[in-house]
């Protein structure tokens, strides 16, 4: 996918909250726009929408200059190749599921012709659905044809404002993976705004923290969860860290996969959807991992992992620190007392073995990157 | 039996008044429904007007304003060679007035139900503002419209004050059922009287079953 370039300034003042970001981005697969309630994730994504006529600022997307309010020059919604899927879905009540994707296709001359009705409807299982009323459709069902529906107006950036916040988690896990799997399976860069850190984990490959009206971080996903003094911004979720795999064999007599991580290797059960070669993204909580300064011997822990200290965040008001420990390159967290981080003398630069037992990990824990 | 020529008279007069108030009120609603200006309840209380005054003083004004020696009367007279006062066309003018709210209130709470929202999504699929207009806010504002064209029908059916003052009595031109009731009551022919008030009633009645009916067949789309 070639990357797409999306330039905003953007500065609004409405009575409880201001916005004021400057971004630069390039754009290939999901984008996380990030933060908690509140931050102005939402008004962000509109005024890339153009559907806040009254921001002061700048939108220009490729060579494209889509707004520029010191020019007076602002185009409106529906001459921007945009796509938003709304956190209410929006479906149009008057219309069947199939008059919702007519309506969008009839309406997308210009763009992307390999995008089809036929590979909408396959790709997010929709078949089923094509006549049912839209008042009868369950709220993951609606969301889904709301996604079909944008996608089907073929738009070049696809903006999606919190698709998953009106659903249970059920009904999350059932949807994440055609969210994931749709920009890429058509091409189309996305930008999706969140509050909830599993699913930026899961979908995203970049990530823009944005709290309190400013952008306070952009990386990548493993990157910038882990940072630690992200804390107040990325929230008070299970803390973890995401690090990059290969899957390398799978033992069929003891049912586990083992895995490569930085030259390393880590068990856990076995996956049986993944293939030797298979590139994944492994979550790791903080609480699953302990440290050694030596290599432990006649232990059941299968993981261990040799690397080095690379910083140490005590919590002040608890029994716990938090400890960022680099495997050749990627980072483990770990949360261990602050009297075991005093007795073994821990510090930065010092060599550790992080140890997690394979038990610890599940499914939900892995997933396939794309390509 | 009656004469039945102002029961035609009537249909003729609130078909046509329907019809332009559409046309009319049907942007008129939409501003209101959409705008944030500050002239808003301005426009809102000019729109509600014809709610609260007396016929008579409607009637008074429109008598003023379209008579053949004002302005528009002149221009009228010019141009169509009749006055508007005393003549169908007077009445046309005068009903648009009267009947005004009963089609812009409707339309306006029905274009508020829909929201922003569908009008957001619309422009996020491409659809120009129009075509929005038309493929997504007229059809879930549909009834809406169904309720606002009744009640602007059956209340033009009704009107008397205004008609009277501008209209007169003149059989075939302004003699509309109201008048004709007036004028037997006034004459002693009640059985007249009875027969078009009792056809005013019932067809009263089937219009407002008929619009709460159909309000009542789904929840709304607002939900």
């Amino acid at each position: 996918m070639q990357a797409r370039r999306l330039e905003v300034s953007a500065k609004v003042g409405f009575k409880s909250f201001s916005l004021d970001v400057v971004l630069d981005l390039a754009l290939t697969g999901v984008t996380a726009l990030f933060g908690p309630s509140g931050g102005g994730k939402t008004t962000l994504l509109r005024i890339i929408a153009g559907l806040e006529r009254k921001a002061a600022g700048r939108v220009a997307f490729d060579a494209e200059l889509w707004a520029d309010s010191a020019r007076r020059h602002f185009l409106p919604p529906h001459r921007r190749p945009v796509g938003t899927v709304f956190q209410d879905a929006r479906l149009f009540d008057h219309l069947d599921v199939a008059g919702n994707l007519r309506f969008a296709e009839r309406r997308s001359r210009g763009g992307d012709p390999s995008i089809t009705t036929e590979g909408v409807v396959e790709a997010l299982d929709l078949s089923a659905l094509l006549e049912r009323r839209v008042h009868s459709l369950s709220g993951g069902e609606r969301q889904r044809v709301a996604l079909g529906r944008t996608l089907l107006s073929r738009p070049r950036l696809l903006l999606l404002d919190e698709p998953l916040s009106a659903l249970d988690m059920g009904r999350k896990a059932d949807i994440l993976p055609y969210l994931e799997a749709a920009p890429r399976r058509f091409g189309i860069p996305a930008i999706h705004v969140s509050h909830a850190v599993e699913e930026v984990a899961q979908i995203a490959d970049r990530v823009v923290v944005l709290s309190d009206g400013g952008i306070q971080a952009i990386g990548g996903v493993g990157e910038v969860l882990e940072r630690l003094d992200l804390q107040p911004y990325t929230g008070r979720f299970e803390a973890g860290s995401l690090v990059e795999a290969t899957v390398l064999a799978h033992d069929t007599a003891f049912r586990l996969t083992h895995l490569q991580l930085s030259q390393q290797r880590l068990t856990m059960p076995m996956v049986s959807f993944l293939e030797p070669g298979d590139e994944v993204r492994l979550r790791v909580r903080a609480r699953d991992v302990a440290l050694a300064t030596r290599r432990p011997e006649g232990l059941s822990i299968r993981n261990i992992l040799a690397g080095e200290v690379a910083e140490i965040s005590a919590e002040a008001e608890t029994a716990f620190a938090e400890v960022l420990v680099d495997v050749g390159g990627e980072r483990l967290r770990a949360r261990i007392t602050r009297a075991s981080v005093a007795d073994l003398g821990l510090e930065p630069g010092l060599s550790v073995y992080a140890l997690i037992k394979s038990a610890t990990f599940d499914r939900r824990a892995i997933t396939r990157r794309a390509d | 039996m009656p004469d039945l020529g102002p029961l035609w008279l009537s249909l003729w007069l609130a078909a046509i008044t329907t019809l332009l108030l559409l046309l009319l009120g049907t942007p008129l609603a939409w501003w209101l429904a959409t705008t944030r200006a500050r002239v808003k309840p301005v426009i809102e209380a000019l729109t509600a007007m014809p709610l609260v005054l007396p016929p008579t003083v409607m009637g008074f004004y429109l008598l003023v304003l379209l008579n053949p020696d004002s302005l528009i009367g002149s221009l009228w007279v010019q141009a169509t060679g009749t006055t508007l006062t005393f003549s169908f066309a007077g009445l046309v003018v005068a009903s648009l007035f009267y009947s005004l709210p009963f089609m812009v209130q409707p339309l306006q709470s029905a274009f508020e139900a829909v929201g922003r929202g569908p009008m957001e999504a619309a422009a996020s699929l491409r659809a120009q503002p129009l075509d929005a207009f038309f493929t997504v806010a007229v059809p879930l504002a549909a009834r809406g419209f169904l309720t606002a064209c009744v009640l602007t029908f059956a209340h033009t059916i009704g009107e008397f004050g205004v008609v009277l003052m501008v209209g007169g009595n003149i059989p075939g031109q302004t003699r509309v059922i109201s008048i004709a009731i007036y004028e037997h009551v006034e004459t002693l022919q009640y059985g007249q009287a009875h027969i078009l008030s009792a056809g005013l009633l019932v067809f009263s009645f089937a219009v407002l079953v008929l619009v709460y009916a159909a309000n009542q067949r789904r929840p709304s789309h607002a939900s």
